[in-house]
């Protein structure tokens, strides 16, 4: 998947947990849950959703070093190469 | 003391032998025939000609003996940290306290926070304390409505909060609540450098304008102190009053039930806009001098570990939702930090599970303490003590002092179940320091909560033949989550705002980490049809209103709705459908159309 696909996969996988958001409104190098009120569950929400559409397990130990819409594209970019 | 069958599998009894420290409830029999509320309260410095006042008792009695050591440990999500010794805090609330009566505030009103985990709402919170006012805190993860709602209903006079929180959640509403004369914003960062929002404060430069060495206000022991909002299956959400005599029970339990003493640091996981966060997040441990830690961050396992290790926590007092969410971080990841020096691990919020108290005593090297209480009752009501054995899915026994006992209710009466394990409703007798006095405005409510001379929790429990009390369920519709009581009708009202909704019942449905999920079922009004556009239109709407903490996460659409003859909506057909349970008595069930 391309970067922009990939970007779109998680702009769901976020409308998914909180339907409120307005993906396209969101900067993508802020932290995602200072932006968008999100809590600890909807955040393991989020994960379990990308897992869900993409098949890439996202360790704990990774979740906790994502904090913005960017970092979360770039690790399962990485994640893609890897595989 | 009831010692364990050998070799029973059921028990968990801690070797405490090789800890230094011996356990500040050692007989627990003993302790509870000696109890006298009389000696409770003497335990405490007290104000005089019998006044009480909780922010003396946490704060300024301890500045001659320990002005110098740190009360308040703050730890930021960044890399911005504050240490706030006794003597500084109890200059801060003195500020905080003349400060807000130099606003004009009386004593007895309102002083309400919206605000993460920073200094400055402790400072606000026994600041509060100490003047005489009514100190209210909300969860910052509340939407606009859960906010208003209870603002309004607590005729919130000052509201201290930070410039994100007042505009998202709070400006829109103001010319709804005419008695909120004063807000007071916490800014950092590039938000002290914007001007302030039209008819806001700056917390700092209040600050400046109270002194440093003002009195506590010789509050008596039944002035109303504290204002904690709870959820009940009916009506608007309900405002429990406490007052300053609750200290003596927070004290009390902090003693026997956490096991607290000098030289502590103690660090409780639960966000001041509920009632532990409040009682034992703020108050308790104070009024044992020790050190709390503050942490601002969210939820985040490694952290957490290093936390405990770094900052050499020795009582730690979490919730299920936290103890689950660190074991799917994995056994092995605490190994990796030495936790050494944590001696005593507590949990309260709903039951914990028994696999989470073999996991802790396999990753974390002890067991945790269940407690049970509720917001009604200000502080601990049943606990594990550190020096009994622990039976894993129990909540423990009666606090001494305490008289807890599983009651049925029949025509209007209640009566005690004289025999071991029969399920019932869990009743405590009046007259604990930290019992509510009232539901604010709500008197008959109130009254409702007492039959027969005792207080009626709407917890169903058991007790069993060695004394401990076992969690069964909830008498009523109310929704726990993390932890946390959701009301239905809450949910259901912001529901019915949505054009879209003609009807809608709200039910907690089992989820492993959140213990309940909240799910919401909605009839729609004719011209529209269901679809997952609208679906998510609807939990949309439901987050903007009531924030992540209470809107629903799943919605389904039906026909209709299930309701008695009365017209009430019947949650637990509802419930009894969706989890694949008998239905129950229908006979009250309106015939469908």
């Amino acid at each position: 998947m391309t970067r922009d696909e990939l970007k779109a996969v998680v702009e769901q996988a976020l409308s998914d947990v909180a339907p409120e958001v307005d993906a396209g409104a969101l900067q993508p190098t802020a932290r995602l849950r200072d932006q968008l009120d999100l809590d600890s569950m909807d955040w393991l929400r989020f994960f379990a959703a990308l897992e869900a559409t993409l098949g890439v397990t996202v360790s704990e130990a990774d979740a906790r070093r994502l904090h913005t819409l960017a970092d979360v594209v770039a690790h399962l970019e990485a994640a893609q190469t890897r595989r | 003391m009831t010692s364990p069958p050998a070799g029973a599998r059921e028990w968990i009894r801690r070797d405490l032998s090789r800890d230094a420290a011996s356990p500040n409830l050692r007989d627990y029999d003993e302790a509870c025939a000696r109890f006298s509320w009389a000696e409770a309260r003497a335990r405490l410095t007290g104000l005089p000609g019998g006044a009480l006042n909780i922010a003396f008792e946490a704060v300024d009695r301890h500045v001659p003996v320990r002005g110098a050591q740190v009360a308040l440990r703050w730890r930021s999500r960044g890399e911005a940290r504050r240490d706030v010794t006794y003597r500084q805090l109890a200059q801060l609330t003195s500020r905080f306290a003349s400060a807000v009566a130099g606003l004009g505030v009386k004593p007895g009103e309102a002083v309400f926070a919206l605000a993460g985990r920073v200094p400055e709402l402790y400072v606000a919170a026994l600041g509060a304390l100490k003047g005489g006012f009514v100190f209210c805190p909300l969860f910052s993860a509340f939407g606009p409505e859960p906010v208003f709602a209870r603002l309004s209903r607590g005729e919130g006079r000052v509201l201290v909060t930070t410039p994100s929180l007042y505009e998202k959640k709070v400006r829109a509403l103001r010319e709804r609540l005419p008695a909120l004369s004063h807000v007071v914003l916490v800014r950092s960062g590039d938000e002290a450098r914007a001007p302030l929002p039209e008819g806001t404060l700056d917390f700092d430069a209040l600050l400046a304008t109270g002194r440093p060495d003002v009195a506590a206000v010789a509050t008596r022991p039944e002035t109303p102190a504290l204002m904690h909002f709870t959820s009940g299956t009916t009506g608007t959400p309900k405002g429990a009053l406490h007052v300053h005599g609750a200290v003596v029970q927070h004290h009390l339990t902090g003693l026997y039930a956490l096991d607290l003493r000098e030289g502590d640091v103690f660090w409780c996981t639960a966000d001041p806009g509920w009632v532990t966060g409040t009682s034992y997040g703020i108050i308790s441990p104070l009024t044992h001098g020790v050190t709390l830690l503050v942490d601002e961050a969210d939820f985040d396992a490694e952290r957490w570990y290093g936390l405990l290790e770094r900052e050499r926590v020795t009582v730690w007092y979490t919730a299920p939702t936290a103890v689950r969410m660190l074991m799917r971080a994995g056994e092995a990841l605490p190994g990796r930090f030495d936790l050494s020096r944590v001696r005593f691990i507590a949990s309260v919020g709903e039951p914990l599970n028994p696999e989470a108290v073999w996991w802790a005593s396999r990753a974390l090297g002890q067991p945790i303490y269940d407690t049970w209480w509720q917001t009604e009752t200000g502080g601990i009501m049943v606990a594990n003590y550190r020096a009994m054995p622990v039976k894993p899915g129990s909540m423990g026994r009666p606090m001494p002092g305490v008289t807890a006992a599983i009651v049925t209710r029949a025509g209007g009466r209640v009566q005690v179940s004289p025999v071991p394990g029969t399920v019932g409703e869990l009743a405590l007798a009046p007259g604990w320091p930290s019992m509510f006095t009232t539901y604010l405005h709500d008197e008959e409510r109130y009254r409702a909560c007492f039959v027969d001379g005792w207080y009626l929790s709407g917890d169903l429990a058991r007790v069993d033949a060695d004394g401990y009390f076992w969690f069964v369920g909830r008498a009523d519709d109310v929704i726990k989550s993390s932890g946390h009581l959701i009301g239905p009708f809450e949910v259901e009202s912001a529901l019915l705002e949505h054009p879209a909704v003609a009807e809608a019942g709200v039910i907690g449905v089992p989820e492993p980490v959140m213990g309940e999920l909240v799910k919401a079922f909605v009839a729609l009004k004719p011209g529209f049809d269901d679809s997952e556009a609208l679906r998510k239109e609807l939990l949309a709407h439901a987050r903007r209103r009531l924030g992540p903490a209470v809107a629903p996460r799943e919605v389904a659409v039906l026909p209709a709705l299930p309701r008695t003859r009365s017209g009430k909506i019947l949650r637990r057909l509802l419930k009894a459908r969706e989890l694949g349970l008998p239905e129950g008595d229908l006979s009250t069930l309106e015939p469908p159309p």
